[in-house]
């Protein structure tokens, strides 16, 4: 082919050389006669054919370019789509009819609930309640007939006495009929309610202005304003706004105050006072009084915004950071509590609550109030605020190096002093229940706890951990002075927590301290043996006291049955065999459950209770008459559907169902069925 | 001089007639009477223990018949009227209280398929093998032959008929499921999907203008009248003899298969069924149900008949005779009271639904009692030796050693299926909830 185009080139170069153009017959590449597929030119071949070039003639004509527009315009159209296939046009017509047939049926949802959640249903459902007719209607009936009687319908006539004329007014007939029986049972019984709940708080409210005691007035007031006072502190921290309004309405009520002269000591009974306050001490009391309300009514009201004293937290957190915990006893026993990482803000409150391991002495008075609130709080919570401070504190860190470290070591260097000697460990251990042998040695088990503590939870670079180690060897002479159990942890606390900006800094939290935080609270092995405590103590037996007082001697308020006689009615009982568990310190072992009683009792939780204690309550409360009222034994064993003999149950129907979940119900207009299955009749 | 001695009122002590009960003045200091649980469940144990010594649920039999007894109808307005159909083409009109054949109808050639009473129970309807379906008065004519007000004669063989709940409409099934109008001799509408027979229609009694049919290639389709279309399809693992839907709850039908169980659908969702009802050890025939809609009763090719709560499993009673074999169709009464059933050896047998309940007025007191040991039944329902006295059944060897071995078929497939899972990749064998097991797939 390559020489061919050359050839063909040249010949072009030789032709051009001649100087006349040389008119070329056009070549014709494809052969009419005999078409192989072997030798179809490839001239054109990428070419697309148009078809308004087949129509365009040799010389362009006005009369054909209107059919060339066309057919680009017609061109540019899409084609209409093939209609669907039978098969598929039916199963279009089905997921219609079945999306709406379903909606339709689901309008009985609500219905079908509330009958399987029925207490009680009674069949038949339409029951025939028997409706009075009114009297028009009775009379319009009834025409006369006797001569008496027609006698009778003149005279009425003559005076014109109403005689088939409704008896009602039109207001009066319409709503009757607007009102259905059961409806107006129903409103009835409302205003019963409505108008007993009134009386009932006139009837209080008279009661309570009847009492002339100026002092139950007094406070009752007094615990309204308090109240109120407890009520806006409430929505000053819930809604700051509303709360703004508030104090704006307690301005305006100041103002009035200010501008009326009440509370003046110039009324009436103000005046009279004054002349008897000389004499009377109440007098003069009741007057200060007066006036100390006045005072407090003009007063201004600072209007103080909610700030937060940002300055007092940290130092609070680093406070309690610096003092550690270390159950000294426990610490080496128990794994759970090796890994605690950091001294929890309030721990050592947690810590008393769960078992007074280690007390360290507050010395102020606020600080002991403090403790009390922190021992009244659950566990749990102390744990969830455990966690929140924590989380303040790191963030604090995070935030400002420096200061709080520094406020830490002023805040350690006071209490420093003012702690007074840990109370010995084990006389705390044995009210816990733990082996005395394990806090035989304390001070070295609280080295160890603390070292141990420090490397998990702070001490992340070599450095830390030669720094620490330098501090335990300066301070180690300090510790070992008779008095300082607990100084010592206290003091490494204190310096860890100033340095421990830098150890979080670096690192983030690891997977084991994160662990360990989650875990900070629960000591699962003292639980675990302080239950086996409590299952042992509770399987012992009772001594049975038969002391009657009053026997023998004299009785009475005060005077207690003699030492004697105790001695001699108290019952003790034979000690117990030995328990199964006593040499497997990991066991508990109950004895409680009775073979012979567990061949007839429950061994499941059966389906429908999601806990034992329901399943329990559902048993316990007795259905007899014998225990209850026959009232309530009725409805206790009230059967739970009602059928009577002899009468035929229909399906049920929309008639049925009471007005209030009717409207559900009501057929959509072009949705009913009379409506639609003529429309499907008229289709065929 | 005032003498003051002890005075009563006599309204707090004496009767009003001397029919009241005496009044006894009841201290309900909880202290006074201990042991209230056990006492109570003592009480259970009695009344659970009575209530099987008074099961005693069969009333009678009808008899009669000269074939099978193929189908019933209830009467619509008289309790005590049933209609019975049998394989030779025989209808019979039963008085239930008189337990007596009331009228006798050579109606078909050939087996009588389906019957069904008009809603205003002035007139019947059958259809039969000879590809006929006739129209019938209640009322025996005064005098003459039996004669039926219409005769359709089709061009194939109807298996099923049942009548609409408010209009004169009713539909027939075989090979399409037709609708007609009582006055026309063709059929309104002709609905069809698929070309298998179908062997049962249904009218929904609530929402009337929906029919359920289920046909022998295993499948239940829904139709609506309103739009002449079917609605939806879903094919299970055996074929439905029979579906009935639930009087009280509107898209709710119950389906009698012949893999031994019951299929509760909701038609909303046909994915799966809402419950699946296990006890029977051969392919369920008929199902009706209670009109309470509480319960339905199925019968089966088992030879015994069983009443489910529409919300549990299993069933809560299973009947049988010595005598009773494949029992082919089963009614519950409108009352609710009483259960028909219609088995191979020509008998129609009545049961009481409830099998110790005690027929006839009840006292005051005996209603009384009755309500309370209903509620301790319940109360202590759980407790094992009250439910093995309470569940406890006497069955046929036949039914019992089935119930067996069936038992140990499905274990020996659980334990299989586990055993497969244990051992190969994980999610590669799924977990499948029986619910899920029967269905094949949901047609649109």
């Amino acid at each position: 082919e390559e020489g061919e185009r050359r050839h063909r080139r040249l010949l072009e170069a030789i032709s051009s050389l001649s100087g006349r153009k040389r008119r070329r017959l056009a070549e014709r590449t494809e052969a009419s006669a005999q078409v192989s597929e072997f030798n179809v030119s490839t001239k054109g071949a990428g070419e697309k054919l148009v078809l308004s070039e087949l129509l365009q003639p040799i010389r362009p004509k006005s009369a054909l370019s209107g059919v060339k527009k066309e057919l680009t315009r017609v061109k540019q159209k899409a084609a209409v789509e093939l209609p669907l296939s039978k098969e598929e046009a039916k199963r279009v017509v089905r997921e219609a009819a079945y999306v709406t047939t379903s909606k339709d049926v689901g309008k009985w949802q609500q219905v079908v609930l509330q009958n399987r959640r029925a207490e009680q249903l009674v069949f038949p459902l339409k029951q025939d309640i028997a409706t009075v007719v009114p009297l028009e209607q009775a009379v319009s009936a009834w025409k006369a007939r006797t001569p008496l009687e027609q006698e009778i319908f003149g005279l009425l006539h003559k005076t014109k006495q109403p005689i088939t004329d409704p008896l009602l007014m039109p207001e009066e007939a319409a709503s009757l009929q607007a009102m259905s029986l059961e409806e107006a049972r129903q409103r009835r019984a409302e205003l019963q309610k409505a108008r007993v709940v009134q009386s009932y708080y006139e009837a209080k409210a008279r009661r309570e202005k009847k009492i002339k005691s100026k002092k139950y007035h007094r406070m009752l007031k007094k615990s309204r304003r308090r109240k109120a006072l407890k009520e806006f502190e409430l929505l000053q921290k819930s809604d700051p706004e509303a709360a703004l309004a508030r104090l704006e309405e307690l301005e305006q009520l100041r103002m009035q105050e200010r501008m009326s002269l009440k509370h003046q000591n110039k009324g009436k009974w103000a005046c009279s006072r004054a002349i008897i306050a000389k004499y009377d001490l109440e007098a003069r009391k009741a007057m200060q009084e007066q006036l100390a309300k006045n005072k407090e009514l003009m007063q201004k009201v600072r209007v103080e915004l909610p700030e937060e004293k940002p300055d007092d937290v940290p130092e609070e957190d680093l406070m309690s950071v610096t003092i550690p915990t270390i159950p000294m006893g426990t610490s080496r026993a128990n794994p759970w509590l090796l890994g605690k990482p950091s001294s929890p803000a309030k721990e050592p409150e947690a810590q008393e609550g769960q078992g007074d391991v280690l007390e360290p002495g507050a010395a102020e008075s606020k600080e002991e109030m403090e403790e009390e609130e922190e021992e009244e709080m659950s566990e749990e919570e102390a744990l969830l605020q455990d966690f929140a401070q924590k989380r303040h504190v790191r963030q604090q860190r995070a935030g400002s190096p420096e200061g709080p470290g520094a406020d830490a070591t002023e805040a350690v260097s006071e209490p420093l002093g003012d702690i007074p000697v840990p109370p010995v460990c084990a006389e705390a251990e044995a009210s816990t229940g733990i082996e005395p042998s394990a806090g035989i040695e304390p001070p070295a088990g609280a080295q160890e706890g603390v070292l141990l503590w420090q490397q998990l939870g702070r001490a992340r670079t070599m450095e830390d951990v030669e720094a620490l180690a330098s501090e335990e060897h300066v301070e180690e002479p300090v510790a070992t002075g008779a008095e300082t159990g607990a100084r010592q942890p206290v003091a490494t606390g204190a310096e860890t927590g100033a340095r421990q900006p830098v150890a979080t800094g670096e690192g983030g939290i690891d997977q084991r301290g994160v662990i360990t935080e989650a875990f900070a609270g629960d000591d699962v092995v003292a639980d675990f043996r302080r239950e086996k405590h409590k299952a042992e103590q509770d399987a012992k037996p009772q001594p049975v006291n038969l002391v009657l007082p009053g026997w023998g001697e004299w009785g009475g308020s005060g005077l207690k049955p003699s030492t004697r006689k105790i001695k001699r009615f108290l019952l003790k009982p034979s000690p117990a065999p030995p328990r199964k568990d006593q040499h497997l310190p990991h066991v508990i072992m109950s004895e409680k459950r009775n073979i012979y009683a567990a061949a007839h009792q429950v061994s499941e939780l059966p389906f429908p209770f999601e806990r034992h204690q329901q399943f329990e309550q559902s048993i316990r409360a007795p259905v007899g008459a014998t225990w209850n009222t026959q009232r309530a034994f009725q409805k206790l064993t009230a059967p739970r559907v009602i059928t009577r003999s002899g009468h035929i149950i229909q399906p049920i129907s929309a008639e049925d169902i009471p007005t209030a979940a009717r409207p559900a119900l009501e057929p959509v207009p072009g949705q009913g069925a009379q409506r639609g299955w003529r429309r499907g009749r008229m289709g065929l | 001089m005032r003498v003051k001695v002890l005075s009563r009122n006599p309204d707090d002590y004496v009767r009003e007639t001397k029919l009241d009960l005496q009044r006894v003045p009841r201290n309900y200091d909880p202290a006074l009477h201990p042991f209230e649980v056990p006492r109570e469940y003592v009480r259970a144990l009695n009344a659970t223990k009575l209530e099987r010594v008074f099961a005693k649920p069969f009333l009678g039999s009808l008899d009669g018949h000269r074939d099978g007894v193929n189908c019933m109808a209830k009467h619509p307005k008289s309790l005590s009227t049933v209609l019975s159909g049998a394989c030779d083409g025989e209808v019979k009109i039963w008085n239930l209280t008189k337990r007596q054949c009331i009228r006798t109808i050579q109606a078909h050639e050939g087996f009588v398929r389906g019957i069904c009473a008009r809603f205003c129970g002035t007139s019947f309807f059958t259809v039969g093998d000879d590809k006929t379906v006739k129209q019938w008065k209640m009322e025996s004519p005064e005098y003459g032959e039996e004669e039926p007000i219409h005769t359709i004669l089709g061009k194939t063989v109807y298996t099923g008929i049942d009548h609409h709940w408010k209009e004169a409409v009713f539909a027939t099934c075989g090979q399409q499921v037709d609708i007609w109008d009582e006055q026309r001799t063709s059929p309104m509408c002709s609905l069809t999907w698929g070309f298998d027979s179908i062997s049962s229609v249904k009218f929904n009694p609530i929402e009337t203008y929906l029919l359920g049919s289920c046909a022998s290639d295993r499948n239940i389709v829904l139709y609506d009248m309103r739009k002449s279309t079917p609605l939806k399809k879903v094919i299970l693992n055996m074929r439905t003899n029979t579906l009935c839907w639930n009087p009280m709850e509107a898209f709710i039908f119950t389906a009698a298969n012949e893999d031994y169980n019951l299929y509760t659908f909701d038609m909303r969702f046909l994915e799966s069924p809402v419950m699946v009802h296990m006890d029977h050890v051969s392919a369920v025939l008929d199902v009706d149900y209670s009109p309470t809609g509480k319960e339905f009763v199925s019968a089966s090719f088992d030879k015994s008949i069983r009443i489910f709560p529409v919300d549990k499993g299993h069933s809560r009673e299973v009947y049988h005779t010595k005598r009773m074999q494949h029992v082919i169709t089963v009614k519950w009464t409108s009352d609710s009271k009483y259960i028909l059933c219609g088995s191979d050896e020509m008998n129609i047998r009545l049961w009481k639904a409830n099998a110790s309940e005690k027929l006839g007025v009840l006292a005051p007191r005996e209603k009384a009692a009755m309500n309370y040991n209903q509620k301790l039944k319940e109360k202590f329902q759980y407790h094992p030796k009250i439910r093995r006295i309470a569940q406890h059944r006497h069955l046929p060897k036949s039914i019992f050693c089935q119930i067996k071995e069936q038992r140990i078929m499905r274990e020996a497939r659980r334990r299989k299926e586990l055993n497969r899972r244990k051992h190969s990749k994980p999610g590669s064998v799924p977990l499948v909830s029986e619910r899920k097991k029967h269905i094949v797939a949901v047609v649109k």
